[in-house]
């Protein structure tokens, strides 16, 4: 495919080469640059993704991979679009480990871990081992956020879990075989949604939006012309800007369109 | 890789100038925004300006418009297949609403659409969610504080940031709705970061009057996406995703309405005829187009497909003359180039700062113009920071949230990026970050109405992939409301327009297309591409030359 600019290696490499270094992608051997990523690596192999790539951003999960390195026992994690090759490494990806994951009517759902106890009665067949908390790409304490579902601490779980990007690795070594991510899942939106105050504030602001309260104000800007409404966005009055360091109960001195 | 000497004696620079940077912030004292006119001026070092970057269109509905070759590229090339060999007459499958595109746009528009009674198709190139939402950091605009905000100043910002040429309509559409999806959020079960009374937790962001960015710590898209994608997976029964699975062509009926889509399993490498009484179109951005070769935030398969989709098939375009380039994306550690660094550090407070550690410009101009601002710091006053990969940046100081806010505030606030720098060796609660603009958003797209409906009957567009709610410059936190916005309308008009309209779909046909194609070879050029494109190559052109096989066209054999 030609393209007038073309998409190429510059978006791999820098443009200062570094050193090679073997790694072994499934057993093979590849040589390639000390400072890519195992993503870009594998791309300057000659790899080119449909699974086991997503945002390469280090938070959609999909390029969860383990790897060993040279002497040494250990199976070690990485996210492979944020983790630098090491040499010797032996790596493959894991991109989809099959998963158990209950359906739930969400609206019928009480706020109370029993409903998650019998959507997922495998959460008491946990031995506490700690292998998904070690294999967690993320850091996420998986074991304890599993532990605070059990014990119905549907804050802490939360809060515990929050970084987790649904990667999976931690349920391909669970002894238990439960899916924890599935349920942490189910257990944050019930906090979210159904323990943690709602915002009344908000709760006001879409019922004045409703009634139509703020109608007038938005029609004449839309039927005002570009130097009118380059004045109003200009101006300190009609658009007083909320100072950085203020607090939440700040109120602008000019209360027309509120 | 942990910062260098060389670049530890710059940053003495930055921690020289701080306390007292700090001190004129905890005072009030800003350096003061640009007027319109400093702006424009400013404007000059933007990528959009240079026009050998771009070209007029040859074919189809907007020809004459310029864009980005990189955009045009695409829009002038030939069909991924042959109309003559696909047969229409036995659809493989069939549903009420197929909805193409697996992100936060896509999604609400399945769930809505599944409100109004419809049978839903999801097919998504990667998996569900793999998106530009699922990265989306910072927050969520809405105006929620009726104390100090309404939909008004919302509007106003909006207008402002895009250089006042928005789509009216669409903008009042944008902030009238906000609050009803942001309580959709809320009662869905997205955890925002709240206050112990259930109070929102919001911010400022670039262009922002009010403080109105609603977030959940950094990681406020991957929160959206995951609460509403669990929510469409409870509805398995009516919402069917296909992932792996992108739409190639659009299918319209012998009337001109939209009737299905063409779909692709990128593994087995069939083509899958789809016949639908309605269609959304959701399909996101382009970042990975690489538009004057800039480095990018966005997700692997953000590649223009539905632009090209929907202009075949007769939809213009507006505003792609346009593309965001987010100020602040890594540019050191090479690991992490083109990692977006949210607004929310600036809208926080952590300055922006040159070589010689001094503050350049309010880290809370709109995007365009902070952007500009740190291209030329760099270039015509060659006050950036060297890079050891050759390339240039300027310092995002994040130590000062510490002193601003407290002890322990950039991990507790940005968990994510704290994570991703503490991987490399870097602490950035101690040490600043090094960025440069990366190409982030296509403010442009399809034209598209309030409800999401085009100029083709029974196809509806949603979120990135539509242009005019931005005008020519997206402010943050207004990406992840536009998607949600949007969706749920394209979703709901969809549904009900499937319901009441579907059963009038006539034969299934594919003469857009050859049509597309004759005006093509009469304008004599695109012969050589083809799309969409659907994934980006990174092969090596070293490489590439060993691979043989004919015709080899990103993952098409």
């Amino acid at each position: 495919m030609s393209t007038t600019a073309p998409i190429g290696e510059d978006k791999i490499v820098a443009k200062v080469t570094s050193k090679h270094v073997p790694i072994y992608v499934m057993g093979k051997r590849y040589d390639v640059p000390d400072s890519l990523t195992i993503m870009k690596a594998m791309e300057y192999a000659g790899y080119k993704f449909i699974r086991g790539c997503g945002c390469r951003g280090g938070i959609c999960g999909a390029c969860g991979t383990v790897y060993k390195k040279p002497d040494d026992y250990k199976i070690h994690v990485g996210l492979a679009c944020q983790t630098v090759v090491q040499e010797g490494m032996h790596l493959t990806q894991i991109p989809f480990y099959p998963a158990t994951r209950t359906v739930f009517d969400y609206e019928q759902t009480p706020a109370v871990a029993e409903a998650v106890f019998k959507a997922y009665p495998e959460l008491f067949r946990c031995v506490a081992c700690n292998a998904c908390t070690k294999i967690c790409p993320m850091d996420v304490p998986v074991m304890d956020y599993v532990a605070a579902i059990k014990r119905g601490d549907f804050e802490k779980a939360t809060e515990l879990s929050f970084d987790c990007i649904q990667c999976g690795l931690c349920a391909s070594r669970c002894m238990a075989e439960m899916a924890q991510y599935h349920i942490a899942q189910m257990v944050r939106r019930i906090y979210g949604g159904k323990i943690k105050p709602k915002a009344t504030h908000l709760a006001v602001m879409v019922d004045n939006v409703k009634a139509g309260k703020f109608k007038d104000g938005l029609e004449q800007l839309k039927k005002a012309d570009v130097a009118t409404l380059k004045q109003l966005y200009m101006s300190k009055d009609a658009r007083e800007i909320e100072p950085n360091m203020s607090e939440d109960e700040w109120v602008p001195t000019n209360n027309a369109y509120l | 890789m942990p910062y260098p000497q060389a670049l530890k004696e710059l940053i003495k620079k930055v921690e020289a100038t701080r306390p007292e940077r700090v001190a004129r912030k905890k005072k009030g004292e800003e350096v003061p925004f640009m007027s319109l006119d400093e702006r424009a001026a400013t404007l000059q070092f933007h990528p959009d300006v240079k026009e050998e970057g771009r070209r007029a269109l040859l074919v189809g509905p907007s020809k004459g418009y310029r864009l980005a070759h990189e955009y045009a590229d695409l829009l002038e090339a030939m069909p991924r297949v042959d109309p003559d060999k696909v047969d229409l007459s036995t659809p493989h499958i069939e549903t009420d609403v197929l909805v193409i595109g697996g992100g936060g746009a896509g999604t609400a528009a399945a769930l809505l659409a599944q409100e109004q009674g419809a049978k839903v198709l999801v097919a998504t190139k990667l998996r569900h969610g793999d998106a530009n939402t699922m990265m989306a950091e910072g927050g969520i605009q809405g105006c929620s504080k009726g104390h100090k905000d309404s939909p008004y100043y919302h509007y106003l910002d909006v207008m402002g940031g895009g250089h006042f040429v928005n789509v009216p309509e669409l903008v009042e559409t944008l902030v009238t709705e906000a609050p009803d999806v942001l309580q959709w959020l809320e009662h869905l079960g997205m955890n925002f970061s709240k206050f112990p009374d259930g109070r929102l937790k919001t911010m400022h962001g670039g262009g922002t009057s009010r403080k109105r960015m609603h977030y959940a710590a950094d990681i406020t898209g991957a929160e959206i996406m995951r609460t509403i994608r669990d929510e469409a997976r409870n509805r398995a029964a009516d919402i069917t995703v296909l992932e792996f699975s992108p739409a190639v062509e659009l299918i319209l009926d012998d009337q001109g309405k939209c009737a299905g889509a063409l779909l692709y399993n990128m593994e087995t490498e069939e083509y899958l005829v789809v016949r639908a009484k309605a269609v959304v179109m959701a399909t996101g951005g382009s970042g990975r187009l690489h538009v004057q070769s800039f480095m990018t935030t966005n997700h692997y398969g953000a590649t223009f497909d539905g632009v090209v989709m929907a202009y075949r098939a007769g939809v213009p375009v507006c505003f792609l003359h346009t593309i965001q380039y987010h100020p602040t994306g890594v540019v050191f550690p090479e690991q992490a180039e083109g990692i977006l660094i949210t607004e929310k550090f600036r809208g926080i407070g952590a300055n922006l700062v040159n070589v010689e550690g001094n503050q350049f410009v309010n880290e809370r101009e709109p995007r365009d113009v902070e952007a500009a601002a740190i291209i030329k710091e760099c270039t015509k006053k060659g006050l950036g920071v060297p890079t050891p990969t050759g390339r240039f940046g300027v310092w995002l100081d994040s130590p000062m949230i510490e002193d601003l806010h407290g002890p322990g505030t950039v991990e507790k606030e940005f968990p994510g990026k704290h994570i991703l720098y503490e991987r490399f060796g870097i602490d950035i609660s101690k040490e600043p970050m090094l960025i440069y603009p990366t190409l982030h958003y296509q403010n442009g797209g399809l034209e598209y109405q309030s409800d999401g409906s085009t100029r083709i009957a029974g196809l509806y567009v949603a979120g990135e992939v539509g242009g005019g709610v931005h005008g020519e410059n997206r402010l943050m936190g207004n990406s992840l409301l536009d998607i949600l916005v949007f969706g749920r309308l394209a979703g709901a008009a969809a549904g009900v327009y499937a319901k009441a309209k579907g059963a009038s779909l006539g034969k299934l046909s594919l003469d857009h297309v050859r049509v597309f194609t004759k005006e093509l070879q009469e304008s004599k050029v695109g012969a050589d591409r083809v799309s969409p494109l659907l994934l980006p190559d990174y092969t090596l052109l070293d490489t590439k030359s060993r691979q043989l096989t004919s015709h080899y066209v990103g993952s098409l054999r």
